[in-house]
């Protein structure tokens, strides 16, 4: 048992979810108690999503504690397949459901022969694999079952496109900023003139999934999900993959010329050089590089940072401020433990310390005893750094609303490059701005001047309303206040108690 | 709408396939009602990521509330339950030094039997706090309903009542708030002289329901009008001052979702309930406090013309939801008393889906909407128990009511399908209780609507891309 207050990573099926949701056409059916499909708020309210998400739950209660599920789920796989006429059906267990036993492979054999759907079971043990990594393993068992369902039907045509082309693996939904980074992504490969074969698993059918060896590599932009996909396709289909985060633009450098080394592998007339294009790019639609030789990023030099989130985001962060603006990382850390290695091995050279844990309070303890100038990491370090006064850049889910901008924002590619410097800028130079503003004397508009219509002397509270009053929350504290005495004077009432209080309350809210 | 109207209730069940909140949610509010308590969830990741994401900000509060996450090892009962409990509550005392701590058991504490019940009175022991145990699990509840288990759980921790030293009490009491009253308001001197004489007759009367504190002395003070001395809260504002109850006990609820900690009342604590509507709404809250008077056999006064006040004050709201219709998708069992309270404003309810209905509980209730009904010559809802949410949405699609009372899961689809749509679960926790909050229920529902005729004329009220023939 461990004492649990706070966690970076969410439960596997949330991470199958996620994945199942992302496809078109796909519904999950989880095994559940009632109450277990809170991730459909979420999607609804974080993505402001327009329609259904196609999450239903196959509900776990005390009959099917007694009896087992019986038909039950049987019957909402077939139901849901009348109802919607999904393409797949993924049954997803739960932590209910993997400690009851019951034989849900077995009821996806029976529900797929009645069904015209496809059914599967996504492999995910609650108990072994984390949100992230769930992800990453049932992406690539949707995949692989398309692919070896077109190998055994013989539909699967194994030749690669004429032109250049790419697969994007792994943008899907609740990633942080994932939209917009593909966005960016698709512009750049375009710009190098490399048609984007598949995206997925976001906006994807599974019907097209047997297209996926068309392209002549895959792109894995994110370290926490799609890998495993991409291993899959190197091995059964040599696929090349390229699985540098093209953020920042050192990285951004660097995986182009990945790019051009795979694309050159299998051309024969003509060679790609992408060297002109990250030169341009580089140098004057990237504002970035500029950025760090001017005045403003010269202030920020040696200034202490510190840096928290999944291993993709922190890694590269890390990596873009100490590299390309010459701040100080005084610590870096990851809750992605199952990846430890890979991200030290990135980060090397690149900061003081290193801090992998997925315990919220040992990283709010480094913070505190570091003090840097700014936090970039993720809500939770946000509130740490509200609490201590220091800014904070929200770089890594887990995140909140405010995380999921309408506005374009992406962290990938050139004009991912830009959004990084103004977030790292604002942080730094938010936090000296306030910095002086104390040394001279504070923010003067501090002391708000009251609009107060009393003057406070004609007029007492007794203790109880005093009390009363105390229990209402700060901010509309002060109106009650005002309202109830305004009340009070035109009733010729000077002492005022905790029913003049209501009574003022249904008089002037009428 | 055809003039027909049917003059019973009818109730039907579907599948319970809906959305809702876990019940242990629960936590959310309780532990900021009751200050000196710690709520400790003993679950799994999926317990912790719902609560930490449901309550949002709170959470970066240092909440009164933790996880007592399970791991492989301890459902495999390779580590000792008791010994891992023991060490969490140890740090917890050291932590925070709570004056109760609460054991909220899960799904997962349920189907690995976890005797959560056998062993709360060991370490209680051991340690020297309280524990209290209550199984707010998804498996058998909804939401709300999590309260409702705590609640039931703590009716066994309050103080035997003692009739004697309690009456005398009541009258010191009563001295006080006399003192008071007289001081402050000098009109009411006639009043209070004549309370005082009834109240030595209002025997205890204690009422359940986490409120707000503010809420709950807004509603003590209203039965005080009516010189009914209320004698306690469950839960009060702190573990140590929760009520007495015993055989002399009255006892009444105010919120609809209380009906095991109303049975425990009666059957264990041999109090005696009174069985009235809930204080929601100007209507709902005249006929709580009516039915405690005629309990106490004690005549209100002027409590027709507050209501009547009360309503005067909302015309600018009634006029805006009059002949609107509103669909409730059901989720938090404050259903027929919203429902009850939005028929008197004149809005015509084509459906109250709820979660669980306790007929025998909620009787006063249910009869106070069939007569509401009658009086505005307004069809009966169809009552759905355990609703099925893909069908209710195939009905709103026919139906196309000006409001949906619904879930967070379905607000904003429904929004883009040009269906307005109000939270449900700001329903439980927006103060809505009493003639002073009646406002507060309206300024709810009306949102949607207001919000409506702002953006009336601008031509994009359905922004969904194409229609299948399955959607709305
Ligand atoms: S439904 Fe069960 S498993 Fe899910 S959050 Fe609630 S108690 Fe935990």
């Amino acid at each position: 048992m461990k004492l649990a207050y706070w966690m970076y990573a969410g439960p596997a099926h949330i991470g199958t979810l996620r994945v199942a949701s992302s496809f078109k056409n796909v519904h999950a059916i989880m095994h559940a108690p009632l109450g277990d499909d809170y991730f459909n708020v979420m999607r609804s309210m974080l993505e402001r999503e327009r329609d259904f998400t196609p999450v239903t739950a196959s509900i776990v209660d005390r009959h099917v504690l007694a009896r087992g599920s019986q038909e039950k789920v049987v019957d909402n796989i077939t139901r849901k397949d009348k109802e919607e006429r999904p393409d797949l059906i993924v049954l997803t267990p739960t932590c209910t459901s993997s400690i009851l036993q019951e034989d849900l492979q077995n009821f996806v054999d029976r529900a797929s022969i009645t069904s015209n759907s496809d059914v599967i079971l996504a492999d995910v043990n609650h108990y072994r694999v984390n949100e992230l990594q769930a992800a990453d393993r049932t992406l690539e068992q949707v995949v692989r079952y398309y692919l070896e369902k077109a190998r055994r039907q013989g539909t699967l045509d194994q030749s690669i496109t004429k032109e250049p082309s790419a697969n994007i693996i792994g943008i899907f939904t609740l990633g942080f900023h994932n939209q917009h980074d593909c966005r960016e992504l698709k512009r750049l490969l375009q710009d190098l003139n490399i048609k984007v074969n598949k995206v997925i698993p976001e906006g994807g059918s599974v019907k097209d999934l047997h297209d996926l060896p068309k392209a002549w590599f895959n792109l894995v932009p994110y370290r926490e999900i799609g890998l495993m996909t991409a291993i899959y396709l190197e091995k059964n289909f040599g696929m090349p993959y390229i699985s540098i985060t093209p953020m920042g633009i050192v990285d951004t450098a660097e995986c182009i010329r990945q790019i051009e080394k795979h694309v050159n592998n299998l051309v024969s007339n003509k060679k790609f050089n992408y060297e002109p294009y990250i030169d341009q790019q580089t140098r004057f639609v990237s504002q970035a590089a500029w950025f760090s030789r001017s005045i403003d990023c010269q202030n920020l030099t040696g200034k202490k940072a510190v840096v928290f989130g999944d291993a993709t985001h922190a890694a590269s962060i890390t990596r873009i401020l100490a590299r390309e603006m010459g701040i100080r990382v005084s610590c870096t850390g990851t809750y992605c433990k199952h990846d430890a290695e890979w991200f030290k091995e990135q980060v090397q050279g690149f900061c003081d310390e290193i801090l992998i844990t997925d315990d919220h309070t040992k990283v709010g303890d480094m913070i505190a005893r570091i003090e840097p100038s700014a936090i970039f990491g993720t809500q939770m370090e946000r509130h740490i750094g509200k609490r201590l006064d220091i800014p904070c850049g929200v770089i890594s889910s887990p995140v909140h609303i405010q995380n999921f901008p309408l506005g374009y924002r992406p962290f990938l590619g050139y004009e991912g490059t830009n959004q990084i410097a103004d977030l790292v800028y604002n942080s730094f130079t938010l936090g000296m701005e306030d910095h002086l503003l104390e040394i001279f004397g504070g923010h003067d508009t501090k002391e708000v001047i009251t609009k107060s219509l009393s003057t406070d002397t004609d007029l007492t509270w007794n203790h109880e309303s005093q009390l009363e009053l105390n229990k209402i929350p700060g901010f509309v504290r002060g109106k009650i206040k005002r309202n109830t005495e305004k009340f009070a004077r035109q009733n010729n009432i000077t002492n005022i108690t905790v029913e003049i209080m209501y009574a003022a309350k249904e008089a002037l809210s009428a | 709408m055809s003039n027909k109207i049917s003059e019973t209730l009818t109730f039907e069940c579907e599948t319970g396939n809906y959305h809702t909140f876990c019940p242990i949610s629960c936590v959310a509010w309780l532990y900021q009602k009751i200050e000196d308590s710690f709520f400790l969830v003993v679950g799994t990741k999926t317990c912790g990521y719902f609560l930490q994401n449901a309550l949002g900000v709170m959470i970066f509060a240092e909440p009164r509330y933790a996880m007592a996450e399970l791991e492989e090892g301890d459902i495999s009962a390779q580590l000792n339950d008791y010994e891992e409990l023991k060490r969490l509550c140890l740090q917890i005392k050291k932590d925070r030094n709570p004056s109760v701590i609460i054991w909220i058991g899960t799904c997962t504490t349920e189907i690995i039997k976890m005797d959560l019940e056998g062993m709360a009175p060991k370490l209680e022991n051991e340690l020297g706090i309280p524990i209290v145990v209550a199984r707010a699990n998804g498996l058998d509840y909804a939401f709300t309903q999590g309260e409702d288990t705590v609640l039931a759980a703590m009716a066994h921790r309050c103080p035997e009542q003692i009739l004697l030293i309690e009456r005398k009490k009541v009258i010191q009491d009563s001295n006080i708030q006399n003192l008071f009253s007289f001081l402050s308001l000098e009109k009411k001197e006639e009043t209070t002289n004549k309370n005082f004489e009834k109240l030595k007759k209002n025997p205890p009367l204690v009422l359940f329901g986490s409120l707000p504190s503010t809420v709950a002395s807004q509603l003590s003070s209203e039965l005080k009008r009516q010189s009914v001395q209320v004698s306690g809260w469950l839960p009060a504002q702190r573990y140590t001052d929760l009520p007495s109850l015993g055989d002399q006990v009255y006892v009444c609820g105010v919120n609809p979702f209380l009906s095991r900690t109303a049975t425990t009342l009666m059957r264990r604590r041999k109090c005696k309930l009174i069985g009235a509507p809930f204080p929601i709404g100007p209507d709902g809250t005249r006929a709580w406090i009516e039915k405690i008077c005629s309990v106490f056999g004690i005549k209100t006064e002027g409590l027709e013309k507050r209501e009547e006040q009360i309503w005067e004050n909302l015309k600018d709201y009634l006029n805006l939801v009059r002949g609107k219709s509103v669909f409730f998708m059901g989720d938090n069992l404050l259903e027929i008393s919203l429902a009850r309270f939005l028929i008197r404003c004149g809005m015509i309810v084509y459906e109250i889906g709820i979660p669980y209905l306790d007929k025998r509980y909620q009787a006063a209730e249910l009869s106070f909407l069939q007569n509401t009904c009658k009086n505005m010559s307004i069809p009966m809802p169809r009552i759905v128990e355990k609703p099925d949410n893909y069908n209710q949405i195939q009905r709103m699609r026919e139906l196309k009511p000006d409001l949906a009372i619904t879930g967070m899961a379905h607000a904003n689809p429904l929004e883009a399908r040009g269906i307005n749509t109000k939270w449900s679960v700001e329903f439980t926790f927006a103060q809505i209780h009493g003639f002073t909050n009646a406002r507060d229920v309206l300024e709810l529902v009306t949102r949607p609507l207001r919000r409506n005729n702002n953006l009336e004329n601008l031509g994009w009220s359905n922004l969904t891309k194409k229609e299948t023939k399955n959607e709305i």
